[in-house]
């Protein structure tokens, strides 16, 4: 790892501060996955400002009908927070299958997300689930804000303070975990809303998408009948040593269809 | 260089590092505190497991500086007086490694697992928590036989997972 300035501010204005006057500075959330990356060289900051110390990014909280969970929120607080449990047991069980205990007893919501690690489970959820990311300047639409590969539409000097999740009438993430990883081969994310239904996949391809077709023919009729052979396009899917892109379509199309059993 | 402070195994100890050092680094090479291992350096094995303000966490992907002001446990203050912490007596017991590199890890998470799951653990609860913690020589038969026993052991015991937790 090349070695680079450490911060810790303690609140936000004095984070954006610190990453508007240095030169290559990166953000540090949980650092479960940036560490690695530094460790191997795939990457070189100046300086690094930890969001460790910034309390009020910390904590989950109901704001009418939807859950608001801080960006530096760990997974193994999100997967046991009576909260999440009750309104969204999906987002627990997501949260829960997220690496193994010691890394979601580090790693956070709002790192996942900034990271957007094409296999990486949270972008489900918060596609799925059509939350808001909320920021120290915006609040952006989880439609809008996973751009692709390792892509976001944070600007450079953007912080993610916190994630709002509207509570769906029911919900499920199905994972097809990689076995050594535990990252997403593919990964299913299925909301019953009050006003439809949305279908987001991680995994399968260079950043989470949505299955429109397979969400229209839900509006109509709930059923796992009405996905039953949906053919998945290949064309912008990954093929590596885990899995074909071929193998990946056939995966997500029967994934949806359980998932849609699972809440039906 | 900068200065990092924290609270090790109930001692305030404190060392200049870089900015890149990592917690692991701090620990065995600042502080000589060889216990944690580096298994993998790339947070798979779980070698480098220890408690960081009583959360079992891997101190190879933790930078030393991010835990300034921290309360640390490593394999090394999870004995008290000289007595074996009752996990640490059931490895031995259930002869729960072989080669043992993965140990010091095996047990700070077996304590991680126990805060966060309670007593009564049974095999397969064991296997599924274990995922972080990888044991080349494959000896899981005996190391969950140990967590389940040393877990049990531990019910009723008015001393938290680990004294400095």
């Amino acid at each position: 790892m090349y070695d680079f300035e450490y911060h810790r501010p303690a609140n936000v204005e004095d984070a954006l501060k610190l990453i508007g006057e240095r030169g290559e500075a990166k953000l540090l959330a949980g650092g479960m996955s940036l560490l690695p990356s530094l460790k191997m060289r795939l990457a070189r900051y100046s300086d690094l400002v930890d969001l460790g110390g910034i309390a009020e990014l910390n904590g989950i909280r109901r704001d009418g009908n939807a859950l608001v969970i801080g960006a530096m929120t760990p997974h193994a607080v999100v997967a046991a927070s009576p909260e999440v449990n009750s309104t969204i047991p999906a987002l627990a069980s997501l949260a829960n299958g997220i690496g193994d205990p010691l890394v979601r007893n580090r790693g956070t919501i709002g790192g996942s997300i900034a990271n957007s690690d094409p296999a990486a489970d949270y972008p489900a959820g918060v596609v799925g689930l059509g939350a808001t990311i909320i920021t120290n300047q915006r609040e952006i639409e989880a439609d809008e804000f996973f751009l692709g590969l390792f892509d976001t539409a944070l600007a450079p000097r953007e912080i993610i303070t916190a994630v709002r999740f509207p509570i769906p009438r029911k919900a499920v993430y199905l994972k097809l975990r990689q076995q050594a990883s535990r990252f997403a081969v593919v990964g299913v994310f299925v909301a019953r809303m009050g006003n439809g239904a949305r279908v987001a996949v991680t995994g399968a391809g260079p950043s989470v998408f949505r299955v429109k077709d397979a969400e229209a023919a839900l509006a109509r009729k709930f059923d796992a009948s009405v996905v039953k052979g949906l053919q998945i396009k290949q064309d912008n899917l990954s093929s590596d040593i885990h899995a074909s892109a071929e193998y990946r379509a056939h995966c997500t199309s029967v994934m949806i269809g359980r998932a849609v059993t699972a809440v039906s | 260089m900068p200065v990092v402070s924290m609270t090790v195994n109930g001692n305030s100890v404190s060392g200049e590092v870089e900015g890149r050092t990592l917690l692991v680094q701090f620990l065995r090479e600042h502080l000589r505190l060889t216990g944690t291992h580096v298994g993998c350096d790339t947070s798979q094995c779980g070698c480098c497991t220890v408690h960081i303000d009583g959360k079992g966490m891997k101190s190879c992907s933790v930078l030393a500086l991010a835990c300034n002001g921290s309360s640390i446990t490593t394999i090394e203050g999870v004995a008290v007086d000289g007595k074996l912490h009752p996990m640490q007596q059931a490895f031995h017991e259930h002869h729960g490694l072989q080669c043992g590199f993965c140990t010091p890890g095996m047990i700070m998470s077996a304590l991680d697992m126990v805060r966060r799951k309670g007593n009564d653990l049974d095999e397969h609860t064991v296997r599924e928590q274990l995922e972080g913690n990888l044991c080349r020589c494959t000896g899981y038969h005996n190391i969950v036989k140990a967590i389940q026993a040393g877990a049990a052991a531990m019910k009723g015991d008015a001393t938290p997972a680990t004294q400095h937790d």
